[in-house]
């Protein structure tokens, strides 16, 4: 079942690139990027499934760290929030000069 | 069977992916990335990986996506009544990206590993059965990747002490 399992791995990865293309809300941009990474998950437990139980092992490291990156990201969202009143892409302009 | 329920679940995974993406309400996204997460731990567990498919909905299902209705609701966006999609040319472009990235995808797809690293059919299967799922990724991860294992814990306690200090009113 591995070809058929990288095709739904590409096909997710390509709805979350599109949809951190398509959205201006930064919340559903970051779930769009936990939709890619879990499309890579899914590539690296169908391949684990040919090669070995090392994939399924970086799979926990991916999760591990995404959960990390969630904790942070959006405790950014919030601590910008306070000073804009917006999770609004237009509005982030903190690093402009 | 199997072959069946592998198609529903992707099936279930791809649409509740793609309304994710499409739905103004940023709670109803969230509850759609949810139940594509959910069809995703079935996907794994026909794939032979049962301790991953539990950590997958104990981690990303449940305290990940917690965190994400948690985040939503606290800063009260779920009532906008305005859309946050790009205009008509920006979608154009997002979703002609889209189908672009699903044929380059679909074309490396082809490229299988080589022949001599795969193992036997049904070998992971039996081995799983043989020493047990947890067993299966504890052994390599205890072993040959104890130091990444280390790194991540402290990973770990560097995120959470950062997420408490950014979300602090005052320092």
């Amino acid at each position: 079942m591995l070809a058929p399992s990288l095709g739904v791995s590409a096909i997710l990865f390509s709805i979350g690139v599109a949809g951190v293309l398509l959205r201006r809300n930064v919340i559903i941009i970051f779930m769009c990027v936990e939709l890619m990474l879990n499309a890579v998950n899914l590539t690296f437990i169908a391949l684990a499934q040919q090669l070995g139980p090392e994939g399924q092992v970086v799979v926990f490291f991916v999760m591990a760290v995404a959960a990390a990156e969630v904790a942070v990201g959006l405790a950014i969202i919030i601590a910008i929030y306070r000073h804009k009143e917006s999770v609004d892409l237009r509005d982030f302009n903190l690093l402009k000069g | 069977m199997a072959n069946a329920l592998f198609w529903v679940f992707s099936a279930v995974s791809v649409v509740s992916a793609f309304l994710c993406v499409t739905r103004r309400d940023p709670v109803a996204s969230a509850l759609w990335l949810v139940l594509s997460m959910f069809s995703l731990a079935a996907i794994y567990v026909l794939l032979d990986a049962h301790f991953i498919a539990a950590v997958q909905i104990m981690v990303y299902a449940g305290a990940v996506m917690v965190l994400f209705l948690f985040v939503i609701m606290l800063l009260n966006l779920g009532a906008s009544t305005s859309t946050d999609m790009v205009g008509w040319p920006g979608r154009v472009i997002a979703g002609g990206l889209g189908v672009l990235l699903v044929i380059e995808l679909w074309a490396v797809r082809q490229l299988l590993p080589a022949g001599d690293l795969v193992l036997p059919a049904g070998e992971v299967a039996r081995q799983t059965q043989q020493q047990g799922a947890v067993n299966f990724v504890a052994e390599p991860l205890f072993r040959d990747y104890l130091i990444p294992f280390e790194i991540t814990g402290i990973l770990l306690l560097a995120a959470t002490a950062g997420a408490i200090v950014l979300a602090k009113r005052k320092l």
